[in-house]
């Protein structure tokens, strides 16, 4: 196990919290899907693929819980933060949109959190280690799944392909974000824990030139991105959302069963 | 329970064969691979446990069952730790638990055919739109097609066999 306590405490509980929330949101976001996909095996592969996410969320943000040491468990940080409190990317609290832009989310973040994963699983803490070795098995299967019906839905009718090129024009510009550094990325990096953000950026670009181009989709290119999630500022939709998720426990603190 | 009478462990091993998976009831916790360990600190009992999916809800079922088959054979001190890793990987169901799945209509995993999320080999293959060969676990046939890479269970994908016509699941391979 890594020394704890050569590293900034904090700045290891907010970056945790950044990868837990993260999967959190996006699980929750997908698991919107149970019971409304527009075919019974990909209701299925939704609500899988979300309780895949969910059950890493359960991981990290028990890990931030345990590193922040305030006496929180992962439960009490899903459930009891509000909005300004939660440190996901600005993609993944997207609204699901058509089933286009539901996949077109999920394989541009699957790109960048199967990079992120990789790096992590040589992380110097080994319970981030540990997470990340599990996690990522997972994710690399998300990732096939992700980048089959992009390349099928592009490379597909006339109207899928439009509606996928559409999806990612609306996406393109919170991709950004993902290979950001600030200082808790800076901290988390000089102590080995986790790779800076930037660093990831190449191998993602590759990644998704290489399914856009089956895909028969146009890359953005340079574009104007948006910014913030990390740092706790967040678009209007995360608030609905919490609003739904966290609506149980606000509604009857500590129920349980 | 002094020291002396302590059952050994290859006997605890033998009474966790005999636990059923919550989802998968025709195989068995040991078949799955994921009792890591058996062992005997003091007169407490530590089982270690991995888990399959990192979401897969019958985790907590699995830790309820070991818990109330063992205290059934009466340890009444027990203890359950929770590994990750080397991370679980369906190379580590047995061959005995392979026939169990196939005998109940599950195609078993195929070893080594885990995703890798390396796409550039991936991506030539949809161009060929070669799959693996499943072989149907009811007629044998291999003329079979996924349906879905999900299915009903967080260790499942969706497939169909083209000749018998029957759709089965097939062990997701991680």
């Amino acid at each position: 196990m890594a020394d704890v306590a050569s590293i900034d405490r904090t700045a290891f509980a907010e970056w945790l919290l950044r990868v837990g929330d993260n999967a959190l949101i996006l699980g929750h976001r997908v698991s919107e899907w149970c019971g409304h996909a527009p075919a019974l095996e990909e209701d299925i592969a939704l609500a899988n693929t979300a309780l895949d996410l969910i059950g890493q969320c359960q991981l990290w943000l028990g890990l931030a819980a345990e590193v922040e040491d305030k006496g929180r468990t992962a439960d009490q940080l899903a459930f009891l933060r509000d909005a300004g409190g939660f440190r996901n990317l600005l993609l993944v609290e997207r609204p699901n949109g058509d089933f286009g832009v539901t996949l077109m989310r999920q394989f541009l973040f699957d790109a960048f959190h199967i990079e992120l994963l990789r790096a992590l699983a040589k992380s110097t803490d080994s319970r981030v280690a540990e997470i990340a070795a599990k996690a990522e098995k997972e994710v690399a299967y998300h990732l096939e799944r992700s980048a089959d019906l992009v390349i099928r839905l592009g490379d597909g009718s006339a109207e899928s392909h439009e509606r996928m090129a559409k999806a990612l024009k609306s996406l393109w510009v919170y991709t950004g974000e993902m290979f950001l550094d600030d200082a808790t990325d800076q901290a988390v990096a000089e102590a080995g824990i986790a790779p800076l953000p930037s660093s990831l950026k190449a191998a993602w670009e590759a990644t998704v030139n290489a399914v856009l181009a089956e895909a028969t989709l146009e890359n953005p290119g340079q574009a104007w991105q948006h910014k913030g999630g990390k740092q706790g500022i967040h678009s209007e939709h995360l608030g609905f959302l919490l609003a739904e998720m966290q609506f149980l426990q606000r509604a009857y603190p500590g129920a349980s069963w | 329970m002094n020291a002396a009478q302590h059952p050994g462990t290859d006997q605890v091993w033998d009474w966790l064969s005999q636990v059923p998976d919550p989802e998968i009831p025709v195989i068995s916790l040991t078949d799955l691979g994921i009792i890591r360990d058996v062992a005997w600190a003091d007169d407490t009992l530590v089982v270690t446990v991995t888990p399959t999916y990192s979401g897969c809800p019958a985790t907590s079922i699995i830790n309820l069952d070991i818990e109330t088959a063992l205290r059934g054979h009466g340890i009444d001190k027990l203890r359950l730790e929770r590994q990750l890793s080397p991370a679980w990987t369906t190379d580590w169901i047995t061959e005995e638990g392979r026939e169990k799945l196939r005998a109940y209509g599950i195609a078993p995993p195929i070893d080594g055919t885990a995703a890798d999320g390396r796409l550039a080999g991936r991506i030539a293959r949809l161009a060929g739109s070669s799959n693996l060969t499943i072989a149907c676990p009811r007629c044998g046939s291999t003329k079979t097609e996924k349906l879905s890479q999900f299915g009903s269970t967080p260790c499942k994908a969706s497939y169909r066999c083209t000749d018998c016509l029957e759709p089965f699941d097939y062990f997701k391979c991680i």
